[in-house]
């Protein structure tokens, strides 16, 4: 196990000093910082000196050397954009991106277990067949689209909920809240059901895989014959041995949340992290985009880990194929 | 000679003349992939759908009614025309027009073509570079198989759409201002090097099952060269998935292209595509002009929707677990 984790953890390692290479790389040779960062008539002399004062002559070895350094420091360097620290731009984006994905996240598992737990069982009810079909469609319909036609129904013809922004948030420290204002509320609701929609079709199918198969087993067989209730059996047997995969699936998702939000913040103008990158994007920002880059790829090694990890934990076969490896 | 109970077909063993060869097109209306085709009207319907959107994207040019690309025809007095059959339409623009005077049938036509040919050479280039890297990694294995599979490793940790959105928007950065028309193959670059990792990998399981099969001990033992064995003689052997997933992803580049035209870094908004219809289209969602948005949206969900029914009767027929 110990050894497993380490093994884990360097290979992680690897794999984030690979993406900070990337966006060292994006971050020096595309485009020069240092044009993007003076005005048109700076003395040459001018630019020089700040060529110097950035360290940009040095050599490139010892630039990678100071950006990882100033990265593992959290300082990312200042937005060509908007003159400010990446960093204080991205404090000020996070809690938005975190309240969504959360929120979403939390609509497909609530929504989907249970749809996947009634396709599983109930397979030949007209219910079942409809929730199939539904997800077909939500598995082919693209993430703007399903917000674009959210916003027409509930926003244009009822007139219900906002289309746009978070609406009323309460500062609490450095953190931003849309949970507490009914205004706030209703401003995520839409954002988050085309964010999850995909998530949630994509658990109802695999709980529902994973019910059709355990169901299928002789415990479940064994515990039906023993004489207990349905209700135990689905749930108490057969909806926990299906769980282990479901989990899996679910926190490997959430690094696909966070980089879907791109999409559901820019149709919704969500001012979340998603939108500041696509932004980042269209005016060629290189500190922002590079800052993106790093910071999504440490999320989603990080819970690739964990998941790792975890799945080392729940499931002993696992470990023992760990340790030999 | 009992050759049933080897489970020969008669015919090959009672009769060694060979049967006289038939034509290619009625080996194919024999075949069991035809007969599951034909046995789900489902996936048939998904077929004559996908047919006729491919047909009338090649055709474009000869059935669209105007010509999108034409900005002497667009005249501004017509813009904003609802469809044909609502009160104050024009009966010369079917479904309507945009916010330039476009017509909207004629751009959906423009449009689904450059989505399906960004889609389907994207979806050949991550082929190309999936299955080439997977076969050098399975049949040559060692240190060449650990650096490939590692980066391939890196590259499924990012969401596919995440990473074709990095590639565009480096390939931006580089070439600002003087794309000049490159768009189009930055698009299919970005969509196809994000495609890849799928292909290697499978490619890759197989090829270490038939590399140790007899007929490649054959074929080195008659002196071939390892490029010759591998692609003459492996490949035809592990591409039947390949096919599947190909399909598959098919459907997702086509929803990867037109999302990010959506969002501003694919094609640029004087060339016609779905994804970039429905964003002029969203703009004007509040002043009711739904029209912008539907037909656009609605074809590309059908198209998507008939290569996903494609795509998920083709793994199932060429899965023989299934069968």
């Amino acid at each position: 196990m110990l050894a497993f984790t380490i093994r884990r953890i360097f290979e992680a390692a690897i794999v984030m000093l690979t993406v900070a290479l990337m966006a060292f790389v994006l971050f020096r040779f595309v485009g020069d910082p240092v044009n993007q960062m003076v005005g048109q008539d700076t003395t040459l002399a001018e630019r020089e000196e700040l060529r110097e004062r950035l360290g940009l002559n040095d050599p490139v070895i010892v630039q990678f050397g100071r950006f990882i350094w100033n990265a593992a420091r959290y300082d990312f360097g200042i937005s060509y954009q908007v003159k400010r620290p990446v960093t204080s731009l991205i404090a000020e984006r996070f809690p938005a991106t975190f309240e969504l994905a959360v929120t979403a996240a939390l609509f497909a598992v609530l929504l989907g277990i249970p749809m996947g737990v009634y396709t599983g069982i109930h397979r030949d009810s007209w219910l079942s067949k409809l929730f199939l079909s539904v997800s077909l469609i939500g598995i082919s319909l693209p993430t703007f689209l399903i917000g674009i036609l959210l916003i027409y129904v509930f926003a244009v013809q009822l007139g219900v909920l906002p289309s746009f922004g978070r609406g009323e948030v309460i500062r609490i420290g450095g953190w931003t809240t849309g949970f507490l204002t009914a205004s706030g509320l209703k401003a995520l609701i839409l954002p988050a059901i085309t964010l999850g929609l995909f998530q949630m079709t994509l658990v109802t199918r695999l709980v529902r895989s994973q019910m059709l198969e355990v169901l299928r087993t002789d415990y479940i067989k064994f515990a039906r014959a023993r004489g207990l209730s349905d209700r135990a059996v689905n749930f108490g047997h057969a909806l926990k041995n299906t769980l282990i995969p479901v989990i899996t699936i679910i926190g490997l998702q959430l690094g696909a949340i966070i980089a879907f939000a791109i999409i559901t913040e820019t149709v919704f103008q969500w001012p979340g992290m998603g939108l500041m990158f696509i932004q980042a994007v269209q005016n060629a920002d290189i500190p922002v985009m590079s800052a993106y880059l790093m910071l999504v790829a440490f999320l989603f090694v990080l819970i690739n880990l964990i998941v790792d990890l975890l799945y080392v934990w729940i499931d002993p076969r696992v470990r023992i194929y760990g340790r030999e490896a | 000679m009992s050759t049933d109970d080897h489970g020969l077909p008669a015919a090959q063993s009672t009769n060694p003349i060979r049967p006289p060869a038939r034509s290619l097109a009625s080996r194919f209306f024999d075949s069991d992939l035809w007969y599951s085709f034909r046995s789900s009207r489902l996936v048939v319907l998904a077929g004559i759908v996908t047919l006729l959107m491919v047909g009338a994207a090649l055709l474009a040019p000869v059935i669209a009614p105007h010509d999108p690309y034409d900005l002497r025809a667009l005249n501004l007095m017509d813009s904003d025309l609802p469809p044909a059959w609502v009160k104050g339409g024009d009966p010369r623009f079917l479904l309507g027009t945009d916010d330039q005077g476009r017509d909207i049938l004629s751009t959906i036509l423009y449009g689904t073509r450059s989505s399906i040919a960004i889609s389907v050479l994207a979806v050949f280039l991550a082929i190309g570079i999936g299955v080439s890297l997977g076969l050098v990694a399975g049949y040559f294995g060692g240190i060449v198989d650990t650096i490939i599979m590692r980066i391939a490793d890196v590259k499924l940790t990012f969401p596919a759409i995440l990473v074709a959105l990095l590639i565009n928007g480096i390939a931006q950065t580089l070439f600002r201002g003087r794309l000049g028309g490159a768009e189009f193959w930055i698009l299919v670059l970005s969509i196809g090097l994000s495609f890849w990792v799928q292909y290697a990998r499978t490619v890759r399981g197989m090829t270490l099952v038939e590399k140790n099969k007899e007929y490649v001990q054959a074929a080195r033992l008659i002196g071939m060269s390892r490029t010759a064995i591998m692609f003459k003689h492996v490949l035809p052997n592990v591409l039947s998935p390949v096919l599947v997933i190909g399909t598959i992803n098919l459907a997702l580049a086509i929803i990867t292209e037109a999302t990010l035209s959506f969002l501003g870094v694919g094609l640029p908004p004087t060339e016609p595509s779905l994804g970039t219809m429905i964003q002029i289209g969203n703009k004007y969602l509040f002043s009711g002009s739904w029209w912008m948005v539907a037909f656009p949206g609605l074809t590309l969900a059908v198209l998507v929707l008939a290569v996903n029914l494609l795509g998920d009767w083709l793994r199932d027929a060429l899965n023989p677990k299934l069968r």
